[in-house]
């Protein structure tokens, strides 16, 4: 009995939270320009998705998005394992302080750290774009990779690096053969988190994109729900967006649990 | 040949490494907070003044708006909390198999850009006949932040040392005391960093409240949105301080939470 109301009520809770996203799916099977009016099944909307019916802006929307996340995310990640590596190099007291200034970013709500970086960016005149959306990404992302590398460090032993050291290797060789393979599970996963923070990062990129036309996902979907409606092509692109998430986290959990078998 | 034995020995320290990483936090992380300092005791000519906050002080439309957020961000952490908790103690429960899925699928729906979402919910409403306004905004605000709740503290009870609970049962507490003077106590570490991840973004959100309520209430996020965006830095920069000011204090009573929080940010 205890049982079957504690199942109904993480059934409710999850009932609540994907009823949003059931409208959503349902919705892009029909043509009707508002989210919320059935006017009878169709994949219209799936087929201009991908025929180039689509929307031009919302197209480079779509590609800036992703173009951004991967230079944010691949920079962060190259950036934050060096400095991982550095840290934990660091004096006691000197390392503290710098993991403090490390969280500022992460605590820091987003509205802060974007009026920040938008102040930085107009008193020093540099002129917005891609690369102040890019550096603003990297500078938000980066501390979570330090975050996931820096763990695997303090797990890893010592004593390996110098060994290979000892053994004649070179420093760079030994980064490469030794340091790196320790390190790669939290690089990947600060890679993942930098390229999900990015791409789903809404306030930092509305002040620091500036005004010459260029847009993501998140600005063209502000500016558009702000004109009073949604472009109907977003509710398939958010269905497919949902569905490959459901799918690629559901193999990357079955096959991790395979391999702890 | 001088130049590249010098770089190496320089590189071949590894506390070097930092270094690059310490002048980028310099330039983009404290450098950037330091403007938002100075531009808040500037007026628009760059001469030192308190006029700024002189002038929040004295409006009595940005002060409503800062404490009615205060208000929106104190009841949603609060809902969050108590919505949050009991799930969180059923998923703990349950097998770990079952669990991981369960956690998986709480936290799935921030893979959609949270602008669709709140769209979304909007045509829920609509949909259901439900007017736009408070009830749709704590629904929003809800739906949005409360799978920040339930990770750290699910995160937490998962951990908690089994041994404990049942060393309170052995010395004949009931299951109202184990829960009260055990789990519960030794949950709160969890219980802070997910008020933390609630109440920080929820008090500085600004779209969602827009879209959720057709504009009609506005939070103290889009009073500094509108502000920069109007050109009004120096004010803004006063309005953003004093929100830092009110983060400052979270963090103060959050104490040992916030190294927490900080590793936990990244469940998303």
């Amino acid at each position: 009995m205890k049982k079957i109301l504690a199942n109904s009520y993480i059934g409710f809770l999850l009932l609540l939270l994907y009823a949003p996203i059931f409208i959503i799916i349902i919705f892009s099977f029909t043509e009707a320009k508002v989210l919320g009016n059935w006017s009878g099944f169709s994949l219209k909307l799936y087929a201009s998705l991908f025929h180039g019916g689509i929307h031009h802006s919302l197209a480079s929307a779509l590609w800036n998005t992703l173009i951004i996340g991967l230079i944010a995310a691949f920079v962060s990640m190259l950036l934050g394992t060096v400095a991982a590596i550095g840290i934990y190099n660091l004096k006691p007291r000197t390392r503290n302080v710098v993991q403090l200034v490390n969280n500022i970013p992460i605590l820091n709500p987003d509205i802060i750290t974007a009026i920040s970086l938008f102040l930085l960016f107009v008193s020093l005149g540099i002129s917005q774009g891609y690369t102040t959306v890019i550096l603003a990404h990297i500078s938000f992302c980066t501390p979570y990779v330090v975050l996931s590398v820096y763990p695997r460090l303090r797990r890893m032993n010592e004593n390996l690096y110098e060994a290979a050291l000892d053994l004649g290797a070179t420093p760079f060789y030994a980064l490469r053969k030794v340091l790196l393979p320790e390190l790669k599970p939290g690089m990947i996963s600060g890679f993942i988190l930098a390229f999900t923070l990015s791409i789903d990062d809404f306030v930092v990129t509305l002040f620091t994109i500036g005004n010459e036309g260029l847009e993501t996902l998140s600005t063209y979907i502000y500016a558009d729900a702000r004109k009073g409606g949604l472009t109907p092509e977003l509710r398939p692109l958010s269905a497919i967006i949902f569905i490959t998430v459901l799918v690629l986290l559901l193999v990357i959990n079955q096959r991790a649990a395979k391999k702890r078998l | 040949m001088e130049v590249k034995r010098n770089l190496s020995t320089f590189m071949g320290k590894r506390k070097n490494w930092s270094i690059p990483y310490i002048l980028f936090l310099a330039f983009f992380v404290v450098t950037p907070l330091f403007l938002i300092f100075y531009y808040a005791f500037t007026n628009s000519t760059g001469g030192f003044t308190f006029d700024n906050f002189r002038r929040f002080w004295q409006q009595p439309e940005a002060m409503h708006t800062f404490v009615f957020s205060v208000g929106v961000a104190l009841i949603t952490t609060a809902v969050c909390l108590l919505l949050g908790y009991p799930a969180a103690y059923i998923l703990s429960r349950m097998s770990s198999k079952t669990a991981k899925i369960m956690v998986l699928l709480f936290i799935l729906p921030m893979w959609i850009n949270f602008l669709i979402r709140t769209l979304a919910t909007v045509a829920l409403f609509d949909f259901l006949g439900i007017p736009l306004g408070q009830a749709s905004l704590y629904f929003g605000m809800v739906y949005n932040f409360l799978p920040f709740m339930v990770y750290p503290i699910y995160n937490i009870l998962q951990k908690t040392d089994q041994n404990l609970i049942e060393a309170a049962q052995d010395l004949g507490a009931n299951p109202r005391q184990v829960f009260f003077r055990t789990i519960l106590p030794l949950s709160v570490p969890g219980v802070k960093s997910g008020i933390m991840m609630v109440f920080m973004p929820v008090i500085s959100t600004f779209a969602i409240a827009e879209l959720l309520t057709i504009n009609n209430i506005k939070l103290f996020g889009t009073t500094l949105q509108e502000n920069i965006y109007n050109g009004m830095w120096n004010y803004g920069a006063a309005l953003s301080l004093v929100m830092l000011l009110l983060i400052g204090l979270t963090l103060l009573f959050n104490g040992d939470g916030n190294a927490k929080a900080a590793e936990e940010g990244g469940l998303i």
